[in-house]
């Protein structure tokens, strides 16, 4: 009964473990054995070579930077704009994204080191990473080329898993440095405009995260372990689903909690209950 | 209405003026570093880029560095930039000393890619039906350029290591048979590349005897020049029809042709 009941404790903590280094492991296979599965990276992939994928945030700073991508990574970059967007939300960040590995040891190391500080005065906002999309757009118009892919962390230790890192692992050390001294969740919460064009394109999308207040016990444990608190703002006071895009849907809540008062729904479904 | 009610009004939007403006400001400045950074960063001159790329401005815009050339390449020739590589990171190139372009028929690394960085249209020609047909001889990977003085052929050495390397022999590059005048006495077999037929693949400068190659592939935006439309091989077909169409008068503007002959000539400052 302990063990199952430490693994109901993190049994979305697993899964998503398990979904982002299978996503690693099946793109370093399709480099370095050729298997067919997942070739390319998270910027442009292909499933079993036929199923073209794209990011969309880096074809909208290709689109930015003044030429007009082939149809192809277009194609691409729709379709994986309307499945988070319509229906998985903002979990590129929590269940693909491999800087979310880094950030959430970070976090882990924060906590093992002693009570966490309070977020009433950070070193910058949570608007900042909106900043960041309109000025890497900007920066794509005038550089001619698409600027946060030049710089991003998450491609740089992305590609650096399958091709190799050469000075990359610096830019990954970085973030975790700056994730464990400097601001908590700094990176992925306040900095990284993928994330926050998820945000912003995911607010609308299907599967969340939804509360029921009846079963709370006001514990808070929820609030403590998510990585966007500004999320659950209505835990304890009212029923019903995550609206907000910055949700990543990493499912710590459910896991975390003991009244059984957090559950994956679907959006339409949870409201009417 | 009292003037009360409107007074805390006026804080709030200053405040949210404020605001902005210092996001503004935040957001020039990071704007502007990212920029400086990016402008060092997406420029390496010498990089030769996989067949079928189409120009370097183009390509570093187009090129979303997925690695699926990379991936595609059955010698691992092509490489994928790492940082620390000093080349725009992510994006595919060749190191032709170390492995070359072998010029596989199917041209996998061109036809893998996505987003039209690489276009098949561009190492196409059309086979009998008119249908575009693969062409990996039309690849303008870069030109290969040799350095006359460190090539030992151009010493007098037998060496003919390149052109035998080079998979479009004699008419990529061919050896041409000369007096050598530095001894009086001897044959010069040196070879010569023609830059109608290179690929750039780099097959050469691999084969290449001396220590550091006297023979290597340069982009060809580097490597040529560029004569223009009036300047023709007189008795050659093709060439001369390029006259055809042309205006009577040409002008050609330079900082000398604004003045007038004898002004510059008196002036002294030729």
């Amino acid at each position: 009964m302990i063990v199952i009941n430490r693994f109901r404790g993190i049994r979305f903590l697993a899964l998503r473990r398990l979904s982002q280094i299978t996503i690693i492991l099946l793109f370093a296979a399709g480099n370095l054995l050729g298997w067919h599965f997942l070739r390319g990276n998270l910027s442009t992939s292909r499933i079993f070579g036929v199923v073209t994928l794209s990011d969309p945030y880096a074809i909208l700073q290709v689109l930015a930077s003044g030429v007009l991508i082939s149809g192809e990574a277009l194609f691409g970059g729709l379709i994986v704009f309307l499945f988070f967007g319509l229906i998985a939300g903002r979990s590129f960040c929590s269940w693909v994204c491999p800087v979310n590995i880094v950030a959430d040891f970070a976090d882990w190391l924060r906590k093992a080191a002693g009570p966490g500080e309070s977020e009433k005065n950070p070193v910058m906002g949570r608007d900042v990473r909106y900043w960041v999309i309109a000025v890497s757009l900007a920066v794509s118009f005038f550089t001619g080329v698409a600027a946060f892919e030049w710089v991003s962390p998450i491609s740089m230790m992305h590609r650096g898993l399958i091709f190799g890192f050469g000075m990359g692992w610096t830019m990954v050390l970085a973030v975790f440095l700056f994730d464990l001294t400097v601001l908590r969740h700094g990176f992925c919460g306040h900095v990284c405009p993928l994330g926050a064009f998820y945000s912003i394109i995911t607010r609308f999308s299907l599967v969340r995260v939804s509360h029921s207040s009846d079963k709370c016990t006001h514990c808070m444990r929820c609030r403590q372990i998510c990585p966007e608190q500004q999320v659950l703002t209505m835990v304890g006071t009212t029923s019903g689903p995550v609206t907000s895009g910055e949700c990543t849907n990493c499912g710590r809540c459910i896991d975390v909690c003991n009244d059984d008062a957090m559950k994956f729904g679907v959006r339409m479904r949870t409201a009417k209950t | 209405m009292s003037i009360d009610d409107k007074e805390p009004r006026m804080p709030e939007r200053r405040k949210f003026f404020i605001n902005m403006a210092k996001g503004l400001g935040a957001a020039t400045m990071g704007g502007l570093a990212w920029t400086g950074f990016l402008d060092g960063k997406k420029v390496y001159a010498t990089i030769l880029r996989p067949p079928g790329a189409v120009s370097e401005k183009e390509f570093i815009a187009k090129c979303t560095k997925c690695g699926l050339c990379v991936e595609a390449c059955p010698f691992k020739a092509l490489i994928l930039a790492e940082p620390g590589d000093d080349r725009p990171v992510g994006t595919p190139y060749f190191r032709m000393r170390e492995k070359p372009c072998r010029m596989c028929r199917d041209i996998p690394c061109t036809v893998s890619c996505p987003t039209g960085a690489l276009l098949p249209s561009l190492v196409s020609d059309s086979d009998e039906l008119g249908r575009p047909r693969l062409n990996i001889n039309l690849a303008k990977i870069g030109l290969a350029v040799i350095d006359r003085e460190t090539c030992i052929a151009y010493w007098g050495i037998q060496c003919d290591a390149c052109y035998r390397a080079c998979p479009v022999i004699d008419k990529a590059i061919t050896v041409e048979y000369t007096k050598n005048e530095r001894t009086g006495k001897h044959a010069l077999l040196a070879p010569v590349v023609h830059g109608g037929h290179c690929t750039g693949c780099g097959l050469c400068e691999h084969a290449c005897v001396t220590k550091k190659a006297s023979v290597f592939v340069l982009p060809r935006e580097l490597a040529m020049g560029e004569s223009s439309d009036r300047y023709i091989r007189a008795w050659e077909g093709p060439d001369e029809e390029k006259l055809e169409g042309l205006p009577e008068d040409t002008e050609t503007v330079t900082p000398r042709s604004e003045k007038s002959p004898l002004e510059y000539l008196n002036k002294g400052d030729l």
